[in-house]
């Protein structure tokens, strides 16, 4: 039964995230999916990480009314981890920078040979 | 074959590692170590109810301006990458026709999103959300303007001025606070115990200033690297 619950479930979707972010890495020939693949494989590291700092049965770390109905009117008591959320918003962004630069260089390698196909970049293979 | 094979192997020693860490895992019942500190120290020496936004921009705040830079540097970098050969060449970006849905829709969604946006950094410290996903909501508003009418000019000064003081604005603050407060980027610059009111708009010292900053730089760092992307499209 205690595989049903958040902390768990949202590891799992993490987990099973990064490993076809992986698949799609290794296995794709077109650099645009090599991109996506790499947003997945960011996603579920965030998913990841997100849920480890799951608290079982707390509410999202911002105190408003809701924290303050709660019993015992204790902060620590009724919030989720907010350390690993702040981690991933600046994991967010980094991820941003990176793909929108992969983007730029897909344009590029696009613009030098009319393609996107990774075996046609084969200059430096000998 | 064999590639197939290696590729089998590599995800599978991966599925194992993390079978192994799902299954040791056990979900935490209680707040532990620096996070006990913040959710009880928080409120009073932040002030911001929402606790992220108090790591983000005050905890840790010498961490988003070495986040913002990394922003900057890759808008930098798209901007050196995909340089045009003339810039001002009048060449009209090949289309088909954009469609009568998208431009109608993108002239009544445009500027709600734009105050969305604002909205969601302005409140940054109250209610989930803050600078960089405010900014992420306008950009994505600049994104449906290009799509909708991809020879659009977009004006590149009033971009590059916002950056650039919105940037200096948020180095400035963080340097106000070394002299007003207890150092860099500390948010108490108006006063020790002038945080204003507990979960109002005007409170929380310097945070909601320096989210809307973050918002804007974010915002016009994304559109400045949707516009590199629209024009070096003349290339193709």
């Amino acid at each position: 039964m205690e595989y049903f619950e958040l902390g768990h479930i949202s590891l799992a979707i993490g987990f099973i995230l990064i490993i076809v972010g992986f698949w799609g890495l290794l296995t794709q020939k077109n650099i645009i999916k090599i991109i996506i693949a790499f947003s997945i494989l960011d996603t579920g590291i965030n998913i990841s990480i997100v849920s480890l700092g799951y608290v079982v049965g707390k509410t999202a770390p911002i105190i408003d009314n809701s924290v303050a109905q709660l019993e015992n009117h204790n902060v620590v008591n009724s919030i989720v981890d907010p350390v690993p959320q702040a981690l991933v918003l600046t994991a967010i962004v980094i991820g941003f920078g990176v793909t929108a630069l992969m983007l730029a260089y897909a344009m590029k390698l696009f613009t030098a040979k009319k393609t996107l196909e990774i075996n046609k970049f084969n200059d430096l293979k000998w | 074959m064999l590639r197939n094979i290696l590729i089998a192997i590599v995800l599978a020693v991966f599925a194992y590692m993390f079978y192994n860490v799902y299954s040791a895992y056990e979900a935490r019942t209680e707040l532990t170590g620096i996070a006990q500190h913040f959710a009880q120290n928080g409120a009073t020496e932040v002030g911001a109810p929402n606790l992220v936004t108090a790591i983000v921009v005050t905890y840790r705040g010498f961490d988003t301006l070495g986040e913002v830079t990394i922003l900057f540097l890759t808008a930098s970098i798209i901007a050196f990458f995909l340089k045009l050969k003339d810039e001002e060449k009048e060449t009209k970006i090949l289309h088909r026709d954009t469609s009568e849905l998208l431009v109608t829709a993108s002239q009544v969604l445009i500027p709600i999103m734009f105050m969305f946006g604002i909205y969601v950094f302005i409140n940054g410290h109250l209610t989930p959300g803050g600078g960089f996903q405010g900014g992420a909501i306008i950009a994505t508003g600049v994104a449906l303007m290009i799509m909708a009418n991809p020879n659009i000019q977009i004006n590149q000064t009033v971009i590059h001025w916002v950056e650039s003081i919105s940037g200096v604005s948020f180095v400035l603050i963080g340097i106000l606070g070394i002299v007003l407060a207890g150092g860099f980027l500390d948010n108490k610059i108006f006063g020790e115990n002038s945080l204003g009111e507990f979960g109002t708009l005007f409170s929380a010292g310097a945070i909601p200033i320096i989210y809307s900053l973050v918002g804007l730089k974010v915002g016009a760092e994304i559109s400045n690297i949707l516009n590199k992307y629209q024009k070096s499209q003349k290339e193709l």
